[in-house]
């Protein structure tokens, strides 16, 4: 990452778009983006639960401003508009997003990414809560993805009788699919997932020989980069960025200079 | 903790959201992340009548502990208007 000094020159643009998502209708994306010709790094960031909201376009803007090409999609557009927190509530009481449509627009914004002139042709796929475990989904679903974080995903281990119509499979059963070097960060203290299922997600990864790197926090639970919540817990947020960036720089290449 | 929890009931009254008053269809309860409580997880409960649209909503969040405070207080409550319509 190339250290920020005071006489740099930074911008970055940041919007509402539309993009074909899964089968190609159009959903709703927040995209930010460094000003610069690049070649700029990707990530698709999927929101977390409660909702396309207010922290979700701050993080999206987070990676832009760290030189990367930035896109959130709004998983929910197929249940219509509202506050995000109505639209959650929503989602929530028709028993969630189904997977098969998250894999399609996860996808669908990887693909928009590395369309871009701006783009290295190198996109990483970030989640929390919810978020995390689609994250990691949709990277052992697709080819699409050169890296993925997972920031403590519930449900993927799932007991049978925890599976719905909109999640028929627990994605643990998946893992030998998963096609990109992974990253997880999680809470000691979180009921889920908890240690114990972190730990058997990671006896698959070593089963199947997958290049991981898994983080434990103590004193975290859920939520732990979620500031303005009762979660947060600033030494492990600061730390779990860092190694997030050092992560996708390592797989995604050098993001963009600010200069 | 996210959960997924959630339970629905049909339900009949009114609610009165930021639109006013309108007719309460249906209740969706669900422990989970609130949106606004200082919680980890909470009790979340949404009266809901969704041709309304998404403003037919009333909200709550409340503490495991307070849940349970509210759902006695029901109880004791209907007990009483029970009693009291004899």
């Amino acid at each position: 990452m190339h250290p920020y000094t005071t006489d740099m020159y930074e911008g970055m643009l940041a919007e509402t778009i539309m993009l074909p998502g899964h089968n190609g209708e159009i959903i709703n994306a927040y995209y930010a983006r460094p000003l610069g010709p690049g070649p700029f790094p990707g990530v698709v960031l999927i929101h977390h639960m409660p909702g396309w909201d207010e922290l979700y376009r701050e993080f999206t803007r987070k990676f832009a401003h760290h030189g990367y090409l930035a896109i959130s999609p709004n998983l929910y557009f197929r249940f219509g508009h509202g506050s995000p927190d109505d639209m959650s509530a929503k989602v929530r009481g028709s028993g969630g997003v189904p997977d098969v449509s998250v894999v399609g627009d996860i996808d669908a914004s990887a693909r928009f990414l590395k369309s871009l002139p701006l783009s290295n042709r190198k996109v990483g796929v970030f989640g929390t809560c919810s978020g995390g475990r689609q994250a990691f989904l949709v990277a052992c679903r697709t080819k699409s993805f050169d890296a993925a974080v997972n920031c403590w995903g519930g449900n993927v281990v799932q007991p049978k009788e925890k599976l719905t119509l909109a999640q028929p499979v627990a994605p643990i059963e998946y893992t030998k699919d998963l096609s990109c070097p992974l990253l997880g960060l999680f809470g000691e203290e979180d009921k889920n997932p908890t240690p114990e299922s972190v730990h058997q997600l990671e006896e698959e990864l070593k089963k199947y020989g997958k290049n991981y790197e898994f983080h434990m926090y103590p004193g975290a639970g859920h939520g732990f980069f979620y500031y303005p919540g009762v979660g947060y817990r600033p030494e492990a947020a600061v730390d779990g960025w860092k190694k997030m960036f050092t992560f996708f720089e390592k797989y995604l290449g050098t993001p963009g200079t600010r200069r | 903790m996210c959960t997924g929890i959630v339970e629905t009931a049909e339900v009949s009254g009114s609610g009165k959201g930021p639109r006013g008053w309108f007719k309460l269809e249906r209740v969706n309860v669900s422990y989970d992340h609130p949106t606004d409580a200082q919680l980890d997880h909470a009790l979340n409960i949404d009266f809901v009548n969704e041709k309304e649209g998404l403003g037919a909503r009333v909200a709550v969040e409340l503490s495991a502990e307070s849940a349970r405070k509210l759902v006695e207080t029901i109880l004791v409550t209907l007990s009483r208007g029970d009693q009291g319509a004899v």
